[in-house]
Formats: structure tokens, C-alpha cells, sequence
């Protein structure tokens, strides 16, 4: 059990989503930095897919109710467990009465904390992450206020030494370079001209402030234009996928994208890239480097191998203490 | 039919020929059944003339996929889905429908008369998207087939009847929308997260309006 001490309509509760709801017109959601949520889950031993909690909004401040095994992972901020600090990517016991505060990151835009057992509230539509557009799922459907009690499923606590277990990997998190991100080609990439192709991958795209868990609008110096104008059928789309509307200013999709939609596809952005993407902020510029579908795949294939690894590593040691 | 990569994992399938085909939409239908039952296919979004797979690319190939994609679909016959049919009374114009002056002037009808179309079709649900519970209805009158509007409202309310590029549709909850108001539905809720079937619309229903 855990109490919520700040009011943050943004911090919401999100586990990886509810894929098999998109049929029914509802966005797929979950984790906007999948990757972040996994490896805390992975840290307290979770399933990764668990249910944790996003933080978007700072500072955050959370008190136990109960002893509980917690991490946090993403965005690396100042954390503290009263008054303690905890280094980034790291797993700890919390004792009844203790407060968690994560402060506002140094890089990056979403930190998450999960907890031994994920937070238990409903399942709905086959997930329990928080839609706030629809207004179901997660805590009441809406973002967490000061006072909310987060019910957590009871587990046996997993073993942690005295001062916590943490990774050594971190994940990476956006510096001052301009990032490359991995497009898939997509239905009318073809259809756009070819200074639209050469502009797509030779101009930097900056993120306007248009930039939510449905989607980030783009701003580039020359806009990408199609060879003749399309007009569409509305069609199925998933996070990643990168619309270009007819002012030629791109859009991409994100977790909480709306399910269908008839603007020109130019390409699709690998998983991993997008949970990179997630932690950037307006004004930050990205580059897009085209891709065929076999380097997508062994790109997708290496890092999920990574994360695997990881999970077992995490796990051999936690056995270690067991039988220390 | 074409097929296009929409993700590493995901193809989307486009059978469109042009404008909007309900044949078309009934082999889609008939497509969309069979496919979940397939080895790797995960998830599919049925589109308007079009439909969205992602598939299990950890132990399939995208190429065996695609194979079968396009032999499933040469057979695919039209599906008749025994419909439901639901009658939804509408309050036309007024401050629930303030396009109808509109779509009145473009179409060069009177209200009345636009009133008396949009009433006398008989609608079905062509594929459920956008926002949770949203069907899109075919059937509109050639007459009533008028382009979106050229800025979208940032909020329309709920239970709004619209009409929007060839399409109708009763709105599921508040959501910024570039379709014109016709009036407001006097109907039990469209979507209900908690309930087995969540959506009231299902593809192939069949939708009538009345004038309230």
C-alpha cells in the first residue's frame, strides 16, 4: 500500500497496455518508456509487464504503508527515501512510515516506480494501465491525487541486501547530441517525393510542444510533401507510426495514439527507439535514419535478447543472497 | 490487395479501390474472423476497406505471414453477419446540431429535407475505431457524402450525430472531431469499459435513425 502526497494529474498508473482492446477503438496505452517499466519490474521481481507508476510530473512524493520491495528506473532524478539517497536504476525494501520523494529529473521526461507485486487495481479491457483520454483503467481513471491509497498485490518480498541491488547497465537517456531514430518505411513512403525522402533523413525534427502520451508533433525547415495530394480510407494504426498530415509537418504516434486514422504513413519507429523518444522534451531535435525491415528485426531481436539477460542476471543474484 | 509494412511486427492490408465498398468491407469482415485463429497472428484491426495484422515475430517470419495473408484473403468470401439492428431517435439542428444550417447551404437542401435523407437510409457499421465504442456508419446518401471540415472542432460532445466524408456516426464521448453536427441521439451509452461487450455498435450492425 502505497500513499500518494503530491497532487500530479500526469503520474498515472501503466503496466504494457491492452493491445487486444484496439479492436474496439480503445488506444493501446501502457508505458510510454516500455523499457523503464520493464527493468523496474525486473528488479522487484516482477513479470515485466506489471503494473507500475509513470511519472511525468515532479516532484513526486509517495509514502509506504507497508514494508514493500520498490524501484525506480527511467529518467534518472534525486531520490530519496527519507532523506536517503538511492543511486538511478536501483531496488530497495521501504519499511511502513517511510517517504519516497523523486525529484525533477536531470535528463530525461519519466521516471518509474514500481513495487514488489505491481500495483493491484483492476484489470479492465485485458490491462490495467490508465487511459486519461477515455477516463478508465489504472487508479479511477484519471492521474493520481494527493491522499489516493495504491493497492499493492501481497508477494513474498524478494531478498535485497541491506543498501538495495541495482543495475549497472543504464538505459540511455537523451543528451545533447541530436539521436538517430530507426524508421520502417510504411504504406506511402513511396508517395512522397524524393526531397521529401532526402529531407526526412538530412534535416533535424523538432519536437514541438505538442508533445503528449498521444502523440509529438514535429517542426522541420522544409516540410514533407507527397508527389500528388492522397486521400485515404481511415486505417489501423499503431504507436511508432509516423503520419505526415498536409501541412507536412510529421506526427508521431505514441501509446495512447487513437486507434485508426487517414493521414499519409511515411514510416514506423522501432519499439526500442520509441521508449528513447518518450524521454525527450519540446524543443529537443531527433534525426530519422531509414531502415529495412531485417535491421529492424535483428535491432529489436539484440535488445530484447539484452533485456532477457538482464532479468537473469538480476534474478542469478537475488539467488546468491537466498543462500548466502 | 496490397500489403504494406505498418511496424516490424504488424502488416496493414489495403483492399480500398477507390471510394468506400461494402462488398469489400464483407470479405474484410469474413478476413478479420478468421485470422485470430491463425499460428502468430496477434491482434487485427479491421479499417474501412482495410485491415491492420500484427503477428508473433519472435517465432514467425514476416514472409511466411505475408504468404499467408494473401492466400487467406483470396479466399475470403463475404461474411454475412447476422445484424442487430438498433433504432437511435435524433434531435436534429438546434444548439445539439448547429452544422445542419450547413450542410443544408452546401448541399443545396433544405433542412427539412436533410432531415428526411439522413432518416430514410438505413446505416451499417463499417469497422469500430478512432475513440472507444466509435463506429463508422455507411450508407449515407450520395447527396449527404460532403467533405470534413477544413479546421476540427478541439471538442464535440457526446451522443453528437455527424456526418464526415461519406460517413455518419453517433459520437461515444467528448473527443475533438472534424465531421458536422447534425443533432443529438437519445441512446444508451456507446462504450462501457466494464461490461463484456463493451462496444454497443459491432461491424455489420445495422443503424436507422428517427427524427426525435
Amino acid at each position: 500500500m502505497l500513499e500518494v502526497l503530491t497532487n500530479a494529474p500526469l503520474n498515472t498508473v501503466q503496466d504494457m497496455g491492452r493491445p487486444t482492446a484496439v479492436p474496439y477503438g480503445v488506444s493501446c496505452g501502457g508505458a510510454m518508456d516500455r523499457d523503464a517499466l520493464m527493468l523496474g519490474n525486473i528488479l522487484v521481481g516482477n513479470d515485466p509487464g506489471a503494473a507500475g507508476i509513470e511519472i511525468a510530473f515532479f516532484p513526486f512524493r509517495v509514502r509506504f504503508r507497508k514494508n514493500c520491495v520498490f524501484a525506480v528506473t527511467g529518467a534518472p532524478a534525486q531520490v530519496t527515501l527519507d532523506g536517503a539517497h538511492l543511486p538511478p536504476c536501483w531496488s530497495m525494501m521501504a519499511q511502513a512510515g517511510q517517504t519516497l520523494i523523486i525529484e525533477v529529473p536531470k535528463k530525461g521526461m519519466r521516471s518509474y516506480l514500481t513495487l514488489a507485486g505491481g500495483v493491484d487495481v483492476p484489470i479492465v479491457l485485458g490491462g490495467r494501465s490508465t487511459d486519461i483520454k477515455a477516463g478508465f483503467g489504472g487508479f479511477k481513471g484519471r492521474g493520481l491525487q494527493k491522499g489516493d491509497v495504491l493497492p499493492c498485490a501481497k508477494v513474498r518480498l524478494p531478498p535485497i541486501p541491506p543498501n538495495g541491488l541495482g543495475l549497472s547497465f543504464r538505459p540511455p537517456m537523451p543528451g545533447k547530441e541530436v539521436p538517430e531514430l530507426h524508421l520502417l518505411p510504411a504504406a506511402e513512403y513511396d508517395a512522397f517525393t524524393e526531397q521529401a525522402h532526402a529531407c526526412l533523413v538530412n534535416q533535424p525534427w523538432r519536437i514541438t510542444t505538442h508533445a503528449n502520451r498521444v502523440g509529438f508533433r514535429l517542426e522541420g525547415e522544409t516540410p514533407l510533401t507527397t508527389r500528388q495530394p492522397l486521400s485515404l480510407l481511415s486505417h489501423g494504426v499503431m504507436p511508432g507510426t509516423v503520419q505526415v498530415p498536409p501541412a507536412g509537418q510529421p506526427i508521431i504516434q505514441m501509446a495512447d495514439a487513437n486507434t485508426c486514422g487517414g493521414y499519409p504513413k511515411i514510416g514506423v519507429i522501432i519499439e526500442p527507439d520509441l521508449s528513447f523518444l518518450s524521454q525527450m522534451a519540446p524543443g529537443a531535435h531527433v534525426k530519422f535514419r531509414v531502415i529495412d525491415h531485417a535491421q529492424a528485426l535483428a535491432r529489436i531481436r539484440t535488445h530484447r535478447q539484452h533485456m532477457r539477460t538482464l532479468a537473469q542476471q538480476v534474478a542469478t543474484a537475488k539467488t546468491c543472497i537466498i543462500t548466502q | 490487395m496490397r500489403i504494406s509494412c505498418a511496424g516490424a511486427d504488424a502488416f496493414l492490408l489495403d483492399m480500398s479501390e477507390g471510394a468506400f465498398q461494402d462488398a469489400i468491407q464483407k470479405r474484410i469482415w469474413s478476413l478479420a474472423r478468421i485470422l485470430p485463429e491463425q499460428p502468430g497472428i496477434k491482434m487485427v484491426i479491421p479499417g474501412a476497406n482495410n485491415l491492420l495484422v500484427t503477428f508473433d515475430d519472435e517465432n514467425h517470419e514476416a514472409h511466411d505471414i505475408r504468404r499467408m495473408l494473401h492466400m487467406l484473403w483470396a479466399e475470403a468470401s463475404a461474411d454475412e453477419i447476422a445484424p442487430r439492428e438498433l433504432v437511435v431517435p435524433v434531435t436534429y439542428g438546434g444548439a445539439g446540431g448547429e452544422d445542419l444550417p450547413y450542410v443544408a447551404g452546401v448541399t443545396g437542401l433544405s433542412e427539412s429535407e436533410v432531415v428526411a435523407l439522413h432518416t430514410g437510409a438505413m446505416y451499417r457499421v463499417a469497422m469500430i475505431g478512432y475513440s472507444p465504442g466509435f463506429g463508422y456508419l455507411t450508407g449515407v446518401p450520395p447527396q449527404l457524402a460532403i467533405p470534413r471540415r477544413d479546421t476540427p472542432r478541439l471538442a464535440v460532445e457526446p451522443k453528437s450525430v455527424c456526418l464526415g466524408g461519406g460517413f455518419t456516426c453517433v459520437t461515444p464521448s467528448r473527443a475533438p472531431s472534424g465531421w458536422h453536427i447534425l443533432g443529438k441521439a437519445h441512446c444508451p451509452d456507446l462504450f462501457d469499459a466494464t461490461a463484456a461487450d463493451p462496444c454497443m455498435l459491432r461491424a455489420g450492425d445495422i443503424v436507422r435513425f428517427v427524427s426525435a
